[in-house]
């Protein structure tokens, strides 16, 4: 609106001195484009994050509105002290680094399985996609009731016509299954970055390193691997940004219960059962700064990643 | 290589897909027999087809129906999405076409925000919503799912825009054609498969959130996987109800998923991986 009412005043002639404000315009018109996703995004997500880091520096039990005070650090010298939320963010931690290995590993080795050309090669890539593409939460749901039911789970009746033992997987080895189910869900993702990683290689330089004598091995480890290096990063990091962040598969499979509560049911525990704002804004800023401290990281390999391209462009 | 060794490679990647898929063939299986022959040990693999389940799961036994919660989730992914595209295209227009200064830097905010949990914002939204008068209220959801995909998307449509010589559009911008004419006879065209991914993921982020959808939704605006957060205790027999709900709830982001197939690497990895 601005520029189409005052740009026939800015707009006289020549000379430096005039030109200026017309500039200054054309320069807000490009610009403006991007204005309404910038304050979108800062509005929506920067300012709640302030408020948490302001509601973690009181104590604030929803249900006693008026005994609300500044207690500064107290918050976090509780969240840190606390047992179970010490243990949640070991949890956490022990969650996502299980997860996130296995599932890069597998993934690996499916990446390279399917970069083969074998027959049937799409409809295999399909099949070992569907689990990424699983509602969070049915996925949950399939594997708690269809696939660890002691009594009729697919696990144990499979394990019955072998003779197996019959055991009651989700008590027995809680973490292990949250993991199981997470690990099942997220090495698709893993191997469709790795095959896109695997699909980028030089193959003319492959092709003269076997001309040189190189066997399959060598090419893996002096090639691939390192080529791959950018690829895994970049699959570990963001795999760790979204499992850091999980709530369907701990909420779901054992509601937070045997010693399963990672940090976001633990937040989500303290404010929505507990009413306990002040210590769930603490618990909540503690994952922001784990999760930054991986992001630092991540946006490294991405802009690294990111950089390449616009040079190659 | 010998022709053996490749076969074998094959055999194993195929034997990989089928363990993987397994637990979806046999969901699916399930849910097509009645209930007590879906909990039985040793499974019966062969048991006599059925709708009980999906009849159950539809609400015929007297249970709630998904109805209400099927719909609130259509309309919060694809009110979400198309809010979305709305925002994002103009930004991504203006960083990847017009090049804006400091763009790299513009881009890596949005990025930022991604890497900000959503759980650390959880509970000033709350008490937000809670004094506004905006919970249970399904556009609360719509706001928020736009604000988690607008980066992802943003950072998509960038890199699908950026593919679009700069010389073609300064050439129609030559021959006197305007924004409107460019967007519409230039860019549409070479961009659209890139936008219909870029919707299709952002639709799959919406569809499948619940820690927003849990918190801030109660009856009125409950989603889908809230609904299905209801069979988290075992009810007895309820094996082919649950597994009707679960592929049911599940089928958009199937469906979505292997439409976007091409171009899901590029938005999941924002971009960095093509």
């Amino acid at each position: 609106m601005t520029a189409t009412t005052t740009a026939p005043v800015a707009a006289p002639p020549t000379g430096a001195p005039a030109r200026r404000p017309s500039a200054r315009l054309r320069a807000w018109a490009t610009r403006a484009p991007l204005l309404p996703a910038l304050i979108f995004m800062i509005v929506v997500t920067q300012l709640p994050f302030v408020a948490t880091l302001v509601i973690s520096f009181f104590d604030w039990n929803s249900l006693y509105p008026d005994a609300r005070h500044f207690t500064g650090l107290d918050n976090y010298q509780e969240v840190l002290t606390d047992p179970d939320l010490r243990n949640s963010v070991w949890t956490t931690v022990l969650l996502t680094v299980a997860v996130v290995l296995a599932s890069l590993v597998l993934g690996l080795v499916l990446a390279l399985l399917l970069d083969r050309r074998f027959r049937g090669r799409g409809i295999v890539r399909t099949l070992l996609i569907a689990p990424f593409l699983v509602v969070p939460v049915a996925a949950a749901l399939l594997w708690k009731h269809v696939l660890y039911n002691p009594e009729y789970g697919l696990l144990n009746g499979l394990l019955h016509y072998v003779g197996g033992p019959q055991p009651d997987w989700i008590s027995s080895t809680p973490l292990l299954a949250v993991e199981a189910s997470l690990v099942w869900q997220w090495t698709p993702f893993m191997m469709l970055i790795l095959l896109a990683g695997l699909q980028s290689r030089d193959h003319e330089q492959i092709e003269a390193a076997r001309v040189d004598g190189a066997n399959d091995w060598q090419i893996f480890v002096h090639l691939t691997l390192p080529h791959l290096r950018r690829y895994l990063e970049l699959g570990a990091l963001l795999g760790s940004i979204y499992i850091v962040q999980n709530f369907d598969a701990v909420f779901t499979i054992t509601s937070g219960g045997l010693g399963t509560a990672n940090l976001p049911y633990t937040v989500y525990q303290s404010f929505y059962q507990a009413h306990e704002n002040g210590l769930a804004s603490a618990a909540g800023v503690l994952v922001v700064i784990g999760s930054i401290i991986i992001a630092t990281f991540a946006l490294r390999v991405v802009s690294s990643l990111f950089r390449e391209e616009v040079s190659r462009a | 290589m010998t022709a053996l060794r490749r076969n074998s490679m094959g055999l194993l990647a195929w034997l990989a897909g089928i363990v993987f898929f397994l637990p979806i063939a046999w969901m699916a299986l399930t849910s097509f027999h009645s209930e007590a022959d879906a909990a039985t040990n040793p499974p019966s693999f062969a048991a006599s087809l059925t709708l009980d389940g999906y009849r159950e799961f539809f609400g015929a036994g007297g249970g709630a129906s998904p109805w209400p919660a099927l719909i609130n989730s259509t309309v919060a992914s694809v009110a979400s999405t198309l809010l979305v595209l709305l925002l994002a295209f103009p930004a991504a227009y203006a960083l990847s076409v017009n090049r804006v200064r400091k763009w790299t830097d513009v881009l890596f905010f949005f990025l930022s925000t991604k890497m900000l949990p959503a759980v650390a914002g959880l509970l000033p939204i709350y008490l937000f919503a809670k004094n506004a008068g905006m919970l249970d209220n399904i556009w609360l959801l719509v706001i928020l799912y736009t604000s988690m995909n607008l980066p992802i998307a943003v950072w998509m449509m960038q890199s699908f825009l950026a593919e679009i010589p700069v010389a073609v559009i300064e050439a129609a911008r030559v021959d006197g054609a305007r924004l409107p004419t460019v967007l519409a006879r230039v860019v549409a065209p070479i961009s659209l498969p890139g936008i219909a991914a870029t919707a299709l993921i952002c639709f799959i982020f919406s569809w499948n959130e619940l820690l927003f959808a849990r918190v801030l939704t109660g009856v009125v605006a409950e989603t889908a996987p809230v609904f299905l957060t209801g069979f988290i205790t075992s009810q007895g027999l309820f094996l082919a109800k649950v597994c009707a709900a679960s592929l049911v709830i599940s089928l958009p982001v199937l469906a979505a998923g292997f439409a976007a197939q091409d171009k899901l690497v590029q938005g999941l990895s924002l971009g960095a991986v093509k």
